[in-house]
């Protein structure tokens, strides 16, 4: 039987683990102690749960939705984490990583941001508990998600542009690392993703696990069983889908699908589609699958949507990748924008670029008709007006 | 015995490790900028292996690593750069890269390569004890290269007693919670740190990198442990004057002397 939870040293099979340097060490092993016996207890459940309904807004819905059922010819699922707070999954897991920063004690936060969805969810969490937020982008980042920055700096956050490397997520998450380095004591850093050095990914996996226990109950009620045949959730480092699979990971009945972002098509030299084209290697304290070079140097990804931007990917998909549990497919540029395009005149919503690639995905499986899909609709278009406007010509 | 240890046999005190980007400024320095440091005084030489991704750098070793690899630097270019070295560089070198090119380029293969040029030992600051333990001590202990661990203030006592127990030649202190970069002073709360490490009377001797910058740090960092280890200050003079011997003998008169 294959294993899809971390073994004793936070490895998923050949990938994960704690690639850190002992400047770090204090840091991860105090959280590796301790973040099971906190997400476990009585008192951090019931406060978890109760955020995520009176804060975050869930249960989200699991929406059917007919017209693009009908022109898929399958049984088409909609779960609706853009209904969240600000607008993605991702408020999920900073609700999460808030609560055990408090029984940590800890008085400072520090996150990453690519597109700032991320640093959003950080924000809104830290000024709810009183807690300083420092936020690293990448300054190109900065300025081309000029929104979400206010929105950060309306939150009471700390922007702090970073100007090295290429000026992206990659760099905005070394930076924050190395703040991490700098405040070894009272700093917690919320990753936002299921990415970097154990115990992150199967934390990050198990905030964001909410959507598939969810997706069971409701399921259960909208169809005869409660699980779907396919599942799809598009792949940056993979949080939304890690959630959305989590449930169904030893159930072989249900196919898992990550949706990487093609950008310019996979062979442009211009991509993210990190599983399809990465190979085995070292990024942010965790052993994945990677885009580099033949030496070793982290390549920078490209995809129109900020937020599947990132070279890496959490080694939990890596390991589904690897060993054939989840399919991988890769969408373009194009074609995300034309899936997007497509649920917002059939269905009346308007996703997130992200999420437009797992959208794209509905082109390129073959259903039966008595399929039952659910696509993880992670995220909300709101931020992506601007590119949806100049490049669908709207 | 290893060139290291040899060293720490000979030299009682005030040893200076020095650090420095391999492919920095230009792609051909590195051989010149290691006989230069030789030849005024320098005990000891890490060669740093550029990476695209420092996490445990800050702003000048990151920019050096990034000039480097516009340079065209790669691990097996710096490997034929070394190639020879040891007919003019007699004082022990040690390779100083993140895990990743050296796990591309192959852990044995790497090793290997060491061992062919006469390199002494490695620091890999990303490689875990635990990882090191399970995986890689036995290829490093088979080939006689030595294998540099660090400690940082929040190291507790007992995980400083097994990292002084695997690591070879010297343990690397780092000087305080932070990433590599120069700074003026040393505070108070570092010195109760050296002081605290001198007295746990390790079985191996100890050399304090990090913020170590100008002859008063590098006098007080050398009165709590054997040595110290000059990085980004070397970096960014090379930075701003390029390279030259005169301007390599100044800097280390200037750390020795003040």
């Amino acid at each position: 039987m294959m294993r899809f939870e971390t073994d004793h040293r936070g490895f998923y099979g050949a990938f994960g683990g704690a690639y850190i340097p002992e400047m770090l060490y204090p840091n991860i092993r105090e959280l590796e102690e301790n973040y099971l016996r906190i997400i476990h207890s009585d008192g951090f459940q019931e406060e978890f749960r109760r955020l995520l309904r009176d804060f975050a807004g869930r249960p989200t819905p699991l929406y059917e939705a007919l017209r693009l059922s009908d022109y898929y010819g399958a049984r088409i699922f909609l779960k609706r984490e853009d209904l969240n707070h600000t607008g993605a999954h991702k408020i999920n897991n900073t609700v999460g990583q808030i609560l055990v920063a408090g029984h940590l004690g800890k008085k400072r936060i520090i996150a990453e941001t690519g597109a700032g969805q991320h640093g959003v969810a950080t924000a809104t969490v830290c000024a709810r508990a009183g807690l300083d937020c420092i936020v690293y982008m990448g300054a190109l980042d900065v300025e081309r998600q000029a929104p979400n920055v206010k929105k950060m700096k309306m939150l009471g956050a700390e922007v702090v542009p970073v100007q090295c490397g290429n000026k992206t997520l990659k760099d905005a998450t070394n930076e924050a690392i190395r703040d991490w380095i700098n405040h070894p004591v009272d700093t917690h850093y919320i990753i936002g993703s299921v990415v970097g050095p154990h115990p992150y990914p199967d934390m990050v996996t198990r905030f964001q696990s909410v959507i598939s226990g969810e997706m069971k109950r409701q399921l259960k009620e909208k169809t005869d069983r409660d699980y779907p045949d396919y599942i799809l959730a598009c792949v940056g480092g993979g949080s939304n889908a890690a959630g959305a699979f989590y449930h169904y990971l030893e159930q072989y009945a249900v196919n898992l699908v990550s949706v990487e972002a093609a950008g310019r098509g996979i062979h442009s030299g211009f991509t993210a589609a990190t599983s399809l084209l990465g190979s085995p290697g070292i990024i942010h304290g965790s052993r994945t699958l990677l885009m580099q070079d033949e030496d070793g140097q982290i390549r920078e990804p490209y995809s129109i949507s900020a937020g599947l931007d990132y070279p890496g990917v959490g080694p939990l998909l890596a390991w589904l990748a690897g060993t054939g549990r989840a399919s991988v497919y890769a969408a373009t540029d194009e074609e995300a924008l034309q899936a997007a395009l497509l649920c917002a005149r059939k269905e009346g919503i308007i996703p997130a670029l992200e999420t437009a690639h797992a959208l794209a995905a509905l082109e390129m499986i073959p259903f039966r008709r008595e399929d039952v899909v659910v696509v993880n609709l992670s995220g909300r278009g709101d931020k992506d007006m601007e590119t949806y406007i100049d490049k669908l010509g709207i | 015995m290893n060139n290291i240890d040899l060293l720490f046999k000979n030299k009682e005190e005030g040893i200076l490790s020095v650090y420095l980007t391999a492919g920095y400024p230009a792609l051909n320095d590195t051989a010149a900028i290691l006989m230069s440091l030789q030849e005024h005084g320098a005990d000891l030489v890490e060669v740093g292996i550029p990476f695209s991704d420092p996490l445990a750098d800050g702003p000048v070793i990151q920019q050096s690593s990034q000039v480097a690899l516009g340079n065209g630097m790669t691990l097996q270019i710096l490997f034929e750069q070394l190639e020879g070295i040891r007919g003019k560089v007699r004082i022990p070198l040690i390779l100083m890269g993140y895990l990743n090119p050296i796990l591309r380029f192959g852990m044995e293969r790497f090793l290997d390569r060491c061992k062919e040029i006469g390199i002494d030992g490695a620091i890999i600051p990303d490689l875990p004890l635990d990882e090191y333990e399970l995986h890689y001590r036995e290829q490093f202990r088979k080939r006689g290269i030595c294998h540099v661990l660090l400690i940082t203030p929040q190291t507790t006592p007992d995980r400083i007693r097994k990292i002084a127990a695997l690591s070879d030649g010297f343990i690397y202190m780092v000087a305080d919670a932070s990433t590599t970069g120069a700074k003026d002073s040393i505070r108070q709360i570092q010195i109760d740190y050296f002081s605290r490490i001198r007295e746990m009377k390790l079985t191996r001797p100890a050399l304090i990198g990090f913020g170590i910058s100008n002859h008063e740090t590098f006098a007080t960092a050398c009165k709590y442990a054997r040595g110290a280890i000059i990085g980004s200050a070397f970096i960014r003079m090379l930075g701003e004057a390029g390279f030259s011997d005169q301007k390599v003998a100044d800097f280390i008169r200037s750390i020795r002397q003040g």
